[in-house]
């Protein structure tokens, strides 16, 4: 199989990228790691008339810490963040969502920006970080502009992007107390599309009551989703049995699922409940056993 | 577009559609062919090359992208007339039966060998996890990659000591 025939541009600026994308607007798709937009070509499912190639702009790549922020360069491959266990110590949900995408093959060549560009609903890293309450960097003629993930992800493969602008990095704040994390994700398979994705990550504050709790469930809606009202169940309380049941109950009340072959409706806002039910005892445990960050 | 690329320690050349994706530029182009489509979907890993040090699914990379890069395909594992320690793994524990799979399987392995050279068994089965396999349920080619681990430390401490 192959794609439709296209122009091929490989900017080796973000500007001359951005250039790229303002000349040819809606005929263009940026190239990062190509590991959905390549099969969708070759599916005939997207035909751009220009692939723009952003591999070989170095701003995008690598990353850094500020005192508050780890920023992910829009290159970064889901790899570099699986075999990095450095990450662990502050920003523990990273690597933890990192190992579960697609295959190791496919994690060579993705990158974190680009899976949250695409917005699959059932990617994991939309629902990673959005409970994790990161942004992302877009570059456009007229500058910078930071978007939190939820306000990026509209609807399905729809994003708040516009035509001439691209990502250039993804900031994930620090968090400021004791964290731990959890991902979990029902796949029929190995690389196959979630059923069901669950991120978490809880902080806690010096009496162990819960400072902050992000919940991002991935595949049971048009956009990955936060589960708000779970989370503000969770806040100033500490883990226990019943508050996360009750929590995992509301995560459930919040999922928006689909029948389709992967599963009922019904199945799926289950596996919700059993999921978020989980994750939240795994945390629990984590930050008891001091697994976790300033412990 | 004009592509010039390393493959296999040899710098190669051709003139190709910008459509044009990796596996068919090694297949088609340089008459590579033990670099296998199987799926053509991102989902089989028949196709796997390294590129550049890691492992990718080549029938999911343009030719384009690889300009300037370097490319190792299952006929670069070979030296002087040798089958590298993972391919002679692969024939002693019969770690393929239709073969299909196999430069794929030999590929990833490689690069996971490379990254961890005394990998578990479970981390050989997370490294292969995107290589499917129709014939052996993978026992064996788990085997073979244990043993090619075990052979090539053995290389390893063998020139430390020479040297």
């Amino acid at each position: 199989m192959f794609p439709n025939a296209f122009d091929y541009a490989a900017p080796t600026s973000l500007d001359e990228a951005v250039d790229l994308l303002s000349r040819y607007g809606d005929d263009a798709k940026v190239l990062a790691g190509g590991q959905s937009l390549l099969p969708m070509m070759k599916l005939r499912l997207a035909a751009p008339a220009w692939v723009i190639d952003i591999n070989r702009v170095p701003e995008l790549d690598g990353r850094r810490e500020s005192d508050d922020a780890l920023i992910l360069g829009a290159l970064t491959r889901h790899s570099a963040i699986e075999w990095d266990r450095d990450l662990d110590a502050d920003y523990p949900l990273l690597r933890e969502t990192a190992a579960l995408i697609a295959d190791p093959l496919v994690r060579n060549r993705g990158t974190v920006a680009g899976s949250l560009a695409h917005a699959d609903p059932a990617a994991d890293w939309a629902a990673c970080l959005m409970a994790l309450g990161a942004s992302v960097t877009a570059r456009g003629p007229q500058g910078d502009r930071l978007i939190p993930v939820e306000d990026l992800l509209v609807d399905t493969l729809t994003t708040s992007l516009e035509l001439d602008e691209i990502i250039t990095g993804v900031t994930v704040p620090r968090p400021a107390g004791r964290a731990a994390a959890k991902s979990l994700k029902l796949e029929r398979k190995v690389g196959d599309f979630a059923v069901v994705g669950v991120s978490l990550q809880v902080e806690v504050g010096s009496g162990g009551a819960v400072s902050r709790v992000g919940i991002g469930l991935a595949a049971v809606g048009p956009t990955a989703l936060r589960a708000r009202e779970a989370e503000a169940v969770l806040m100033g309380r500490p883990l226990g049995p019943e508050v996360i049941r009750e929590a995992a109950a509301l995560a459930a009340a919040a999922a928006d699922p689909a029948s389709d072959r992967r599963g009922s409706a019904a199945y799926k806002r289950d596996v919700v409940r059993v999921f978020v039910e989980r994750g939240l005892t795994a945390v629990q445990h984590r930050l008891a056993d001091g697994q976790a960050l300033g412990a | 577009m004009h592509i010039e690329v390393t493959v296999n320690g040899r710098l190669r050349s051709a003139d190709v559609e910008a459509r044009t994706l990796l596996a068919y530029l090694l297949r088609d182009e340089f008459n590579l062919t033990g670099t296998h489509v199987g799926c053509d979907t991102t989902s089989c890993g028949a196709c796997t090359v390294i590129w550049d040090g890691l492992p990718v699914k080549s029938c999911t990379v343009l030719a384009g992208q690889v300009d300037g890069g370097a490319i190792t395909t299952v006929e670069g594992l070979e030296q002087d007339a040798q089958l590298h320690p993972l391919q002679q793994g692969f024939w002693d524990n019969h770690g393929l039966q239709c073969g299909f799979c196999t430069p794929g399987m030999l590929m990833t392995t490689y690069a996971l060998l490379q990254r961890r050279p005394h990998p578990t068994e479970t981390e050989i089965r997370q490294a292969i996890s995107g290589n499917l396999c129709r014939c052996t349920g993978y026992q064996n080619i788990v085997a073979a990659v244990q043993q090619a681990a075990a052979r090539l430390s053995a290389q390893d401490a063998m020139e430390e000591v020479q040297a």
